[in-house]
């Protein structure tokens, strides 16, 4: 039966393949995180930094507002301060307070969001403490800074901005090492 | 379903007189076909299946519009609502229009290619018994607390990592689904590379016949990675792990292009078969050889593998680099070009053709005008700085059911009045069958149509309420609904009249066909090209 054959031969090639596609899936989380490593987006957890002096335009002001968010862990967080104006250029500092309402030591880690969305490629973070995981004891206080810039060439129809922090637990340091590991 | 079945088995009783003389006959009753390994029944429980599930998916469709006929909450909770348009996506693409095509390919490539039944027999029929399963998994998921899934059909995180368990048994409904996608496509690129009748080239082969292979391939390029993207989705809920959960260093975008990575390929899984169907009705109507052969079969191929590299026009607006969203755009609009050589062929093929309009050239005529608004609508969509503007908006949806609706599901009703006479030995109502065609044509512009409007205006979609100045398009459209759900029950009727007795159909009711299964008697035996045809 030389159809029959033939037919098997065709069916483990194929099986194999969609077994490979089924592999090529996975290989596009690795794949994904390559990509946006190379062309600069999701850099969450680095610090910017400003290689050249960067001009203070006055004739511009931008309101730029705070916002805190926690989500399934036991902290209270919010900004010192729920806006600041400032001119591009502008290199500032803000606190943000974050406060542990329960009896246990609790890891979290802050991910940031931007609105606009081209917020993001002005925004020059020099420090965040977004960029580690914060590990608080039972009812501790602490304030945090982000000291930031936003840049000149920020389009002159944005003037309003929310730079946005939202909390998550961290359930062991493993969690943490896997964001570190996927900046490499 | 068995009931149906059964109902179909009466009527296919004729066939036990072939079998007779036969080497074996079928079991009769529901075992016939719980254990049968024939393509003729295989492909008849495909399409029954997908009926079954056409009219489910269409009564989701009628409660949604129900809701929408006026302003206001009137008749459903909101979270049953996003479960009805969820569950209306999934069951239509995975249990409609997808079973339908590899029902017609169960019937119809072994016929056309002149070989005895499909390659694998027996896995034939696990990848049809795989289906019910997967049906009754989604369908029971509304009774589950918590409810169906209802993040919409494309199933994107956070939601669908939040959600209860109607999105587990989601999940496994797709991975059951996708087996039986890549069984059905193994089984069909074997039948089709493997046992052609002597003499039948590839060049040779109808273009249903290629249509077909060149789907086969992109099911099994495509539905391992959903399958993939699904178990990424069921570890995130259930094991602790944080492939799209920001918190645990994922990222939901990611899911974004996975998913439409298979789903795009998988938009054109739905059409291009759809495509081989017309490509066979419009010649055998208008008399001619088909126009541009060897264009078309390169034309198909060329949409199937551009349709690899275009997904993240789905997602122009989560915020890419320019670059990225230029590409995509481009190579979008660039499909438009294979595509516009079909519409060009086919209308070249009726071009001084002697042409007449039976029920199946009418439903051909009109997927082409149809489609073809449909796919001008795409060419808009694919403009970054338009789609921004009507992103998940109601002009995406009647884009959507433009190619879907009028495109791939008219094409599946002309193909089954095209070949039902050879199924059945039986001619069909052709004045109910022309009724059904123009109640359709005419309900499916009603429903749709004004959609654009809506959608234009900056009606959202997946939302069971909406802003009062949508009132009239949106009442039209819910009449439109309704009119073209009604119409279906025509069909089903020509169908089962069909099937139940009727004019007794020659071997070759249309004179201009000229595919191989038209050699065989009307009506076909039970076991047909057990000696193969030679092609010259």
């Amino acid at each position: 039966m030389n159809v029959a054959r033939a037919n098997t031969l065709v069916l483990k090639k194929l099986l194999i393949f969609s077994v490979v596609m089924f592999g090529f899936g996975f290989a596009l989380v690795p794949f994904y995180e390559k990509i946006c490593e190379v062309a600069g987006v999701n850099n969450l957890l680095q610090a910017d930094t400003l290689t050249e002096p960067v001009k203070v335009d006055t004739s511009r002001w931008l309101t730029v507002e705070l916002d805190a968010n926690t989500v399934g862990l036991p902290w209270q967080f919010k900004p010192m301060q729920s806006s600041v104006r400032i001119h591009p250029g502008e290199l500032i500092q803000v606190m943000y307070e974050v406060r542990n309402t329960s009896d246990r030591e609790v890891v979290g880690q802050a991910i940031p969001s931007y609105s606009p969305q081209l917020l993001a490629r002005h925004l020059k973070k020099l420090e965040c403490f977004c960029f580690s995981k914060q590990v608080l004891k039972p009812y501790e206080v602490r304030q945090m800074p982000v000291q930031f810039m936003i840049g000149p060439d920020i389009p002159s129809d944005v003037s309003v901005m929310t730079i946005s922090y939202t909390f998550f637990e961290l359930n062991n340091d493993t969690a943490d090492t896997d964001i570190k590991a996927k900046q490499i | 379903m068995a009931a149906v079945h059964d109902d179909h088995g009466q009527a296919h009783g004729h066939d036990h007189g072939h079998d007779d003389h036969g080497h074996h006959g079928p079991p009769s009753g529901f075992m016939r076909w719980a254990t049968t390994t024939n393509h003729k029944d295989i492909g008849t429980m495909y399409l029954w299946f997908s009926f079954a599930m056409f009219l489910s998916g269409g009564v989701m469709a009628l409660m949604i519009r129900a809701e929408l006929f006026q302003p206001g909450m009137q008749l459903l909770e909101p979270e049953f609502f996003n479960q009805l348009t969820t569950m209306h996506g999934l069951v239509m693409v995975f249990g409609a229009i997808m079973p339908a095509f590899v029902g017609f390919a169960n019937w119809q490539v072994p016929l056309m290619i002149g070989a005895p039944d499909m390659a694998f027999a027996r896995m034939n029929n696990w990848s049809f018994w795989l289906l019910p399963p997967a049906a009754l998994l989604l369908m029971s998921s509304f009774l589950v607390p918590g409810g169906a899934a209802a993040g919409g059909w494309t199933f994107y995180p956070p939601l669908s990592v939040q959600m209860g368990m109607g999105m587990d048994m989601m999940i496994f409904a797709v991975h059951i689904l996708g087996a039986s996608s890549i069984m059905g496509s193994i089984n069909i690129i074997t039948t089709i590379l493997n046992m052609r009748a002597p003499g039948m080239s590839l060049m040779k082969m109808p273009l249903f016949v290629w249509t077909w292979l060149i789907t086969a391939y992109l099911l099994v390029l495509v539905m391992p990675v959903l399958a993939g993207t699904v178990t990424m989705l069921l570890t995130d809920r259930h094991f602790g792990t944080s492939f799209f959960n920001a918190a645990g260093g994922g990222d939901p975008i990611m899911f974004q292009h996975i998913f439409w990575f298979f789903g795009h390929p998988e938009v054109y899984i739905m059409i291009l078969p759809a495509f081989g169907i017309v490509s066979e009705i419009i010649p055998t109507f208008a008399r001619k050889p088909l126009f541009g052969y060897s264009s078309m079969v390169y034309a198909t191929a060329s949409i199937a593998i551009l349709s690899c590299i275009v997904w993240a026009h789905h997602m122009f607006t989560v915020g890419m680099p320019a670059t990225a969203q230029l590409f995509f755009m481009y190579a979008t609009m660039l499909i438009a070009i294979p595509t516009g050589v079909k519409v060009f062929n086919w209308t070249a093929t009726m071009w001084r053709g002697s042409m007449t309009f039976e029920t199946p050239m009418l439903f051909a005529i009109g997927f082409i005008f149809l489609f073809t608004i449909g796919g001008f609508s795409g060419v808009i969509c694919a403009i970054v700085p338009i789609d921004v503007q009507v992103q998940e908006t109601y002009y995406v949806i009647a884009h959507f059911h433009y190619v879907l609706v009028s495109g791939a599901l008219f094409s599946i009703f002309g193909g089954t009045y095209y070949w039902l006479p050879k199924w059945t030995g039986h001619m069909y109502d052709e004045s109910l069958g022309k009724l059904h065609f123009w109640m359709s044509f005419f309900f499916f512009n009603v429903t749709f149509f004004v959609q654009h409007f809506l959608g234009l205006a900056g009606m959202p979609r997946r939302v069971p309420d909406y802003a009062l100045q949508f009132a009239d398009f949106n009442m039209i459209s819910s009449i439109g609904a309704f009119g073209f759900g009604l119409s279906q029950l025509i069909f089903l009727f020509v169908i089962i009249k069909c099937i139940r007795g009727g004019e007794k159909a020659p071997a070759k009711p249309w004179e201009g066909s000229t595919t191989l299964e038209w050699d065989l008697p009307a009506p076909l035996p039970y076991h047909s090209w057990t000696t193969p045809p030679v092609v010259k």
